[in-house]
């Protein structure tokens, strides 16, 4: 039982690739803390990103070779416009006198089979103040999301919408041509 | 001086304005760090308020500083601390529930415990046992309609 692990590891090696994008995101992240574009800055770049993509090995992510701009950014524009309405309605929260004392874990079934897909709807459900995702079934592609100050049904509800609302604008902009068609 | 250049001290005075707002969430986060009554609700005062209380504070200094320098050192700052303020959340979160440090009184549903009660095990459904390692990705490369290289 115990060889399994690496195993796997050793089965699931990218192709270099398909490890690009990763290794030039490093590359400007180090040019950026550098504040150089050098040659030297980039050689040691490259060296730096190959070596930690090497030491701190990562699953592959399977992108679904779709990629619609527009979509992503009415999804980020969306994003951005709930994170700051939930930001200050946690404020409110912290501040109003009768505080917190209604929460809820609610499950929400996602349809997509996608890791990237769930991780992405994964980390906007948590950035957005108000719900954090506790525990995740990745086989079957479930968040279970605790939500602050949800005192009634139609609340529950509301959240489970709202985060499956995340995973469709999130299909429209990166989902296989398949997902998006599903959820559509 | 600042009179010179009306631009100037327009971005000033908006840095200042989103440097407020930004402090004036953190505070919030503080207030509910106190006032919330268990550990998985503080966590959300713990680690939200701030992203947008970071965002002003970061454009605020973007705006005062008005150099692509310092822009392309303040990017970086958002992008990682997105990255990972809902990882450590996560992992709080989930650690914090498993553990039962919550007050279970305050939640109005627990979809949650029912799987886990379901599941039959005092594991939770997303825990990584090596050894179920195997059997968790199978449905995975089933349903995907991508050609796996095992299959």
């Amino acid at each position: 039982m115990t060889d399994r692990e690496p195993r796997v590891l050793e089965r699931e090696r990218v192709p270099i690739r398909q490890q690009l994008p990763l290794l030039i995101a490093l590359v400007l992240l180090w040019m950026t803390l550098w504040g150089s574009v050098a040659p030297l800055t980039i050689l040691t770049g490259v060296i730096v990103a190959l070596l930690v993509t090497r030491a701190l090995y990562l699953p592959p992510v399977a992108l679904s070779g779709r990629f619609h701009l527009g979509w992503m950014l009415a999804f980020l524009v969306r994003f951005a416009a709930d994170l700051v309405v939930a930001s200050f309605e946690v404020a409110w929260y912290a501040f109003r006198p009768r505080g917190v004392s209604r929460n809820a874990v609610i499950r929400v079934d996602l349809t997509t089979r996608s890791d990237l897909v769930l991780t992405g709807t994964a980390l906007a459900v948590s950035l957005v103040p108000g719900s954090v995702v506790l525990e995740v079934d990745r086989p079957n592609s479930v968040l279970y999301v605790h939500s602050l100050g949800v005192d009634s049904p139609e609340r529950v509800e509301r959240t489970r919408a709202h985060v499956l609302d995340y995973e469709r604008r999130l299909l429209r902009a990166i989902g296989s041509p398949e997902e998006w068609e599903a959820v559509r | 001086m600042a009179d010179a250049e009306p631009l100037s001290s327009i971005l000033d005075s908006a840095a200042g304005v989103l440097l407020v707002g930004g402090a004036l969430l953190s505070l919030a986060a503080a207030v509910g760090l106190v006032r919330f009554p268990d550990a998985l609700s503080r966590l959300h005062a713990a680690t939200k308020p701030q992203i947008l209380g970071l965002v002003l504070v970061v454009v605020a200094l973007a705006l005062s500083q008005r150099s692509w320098s310092a822009l392309l050192l303040l990017t970086p700052v958002i992008v990682l601390q997105m990255l990972t303020a809902p990882i450590s959340a996560h992992m709080v979160g989930r650690a914090g529930y498993r553990t039962g440090d919550f007050d279970a009184s305050t939640l109005v549903v627990d979809e949650l415990a029912a799987d886990v009660a379901d599941a039959g095990r005092s594991d939770l459904p997303g825990s990584a046992e090596p050894t179920d390692r195997a059997t968790r990705r199978s449905p995975r490369l089933d349903a995907s309609a991508e050609p796996s290289g095992e299959a």
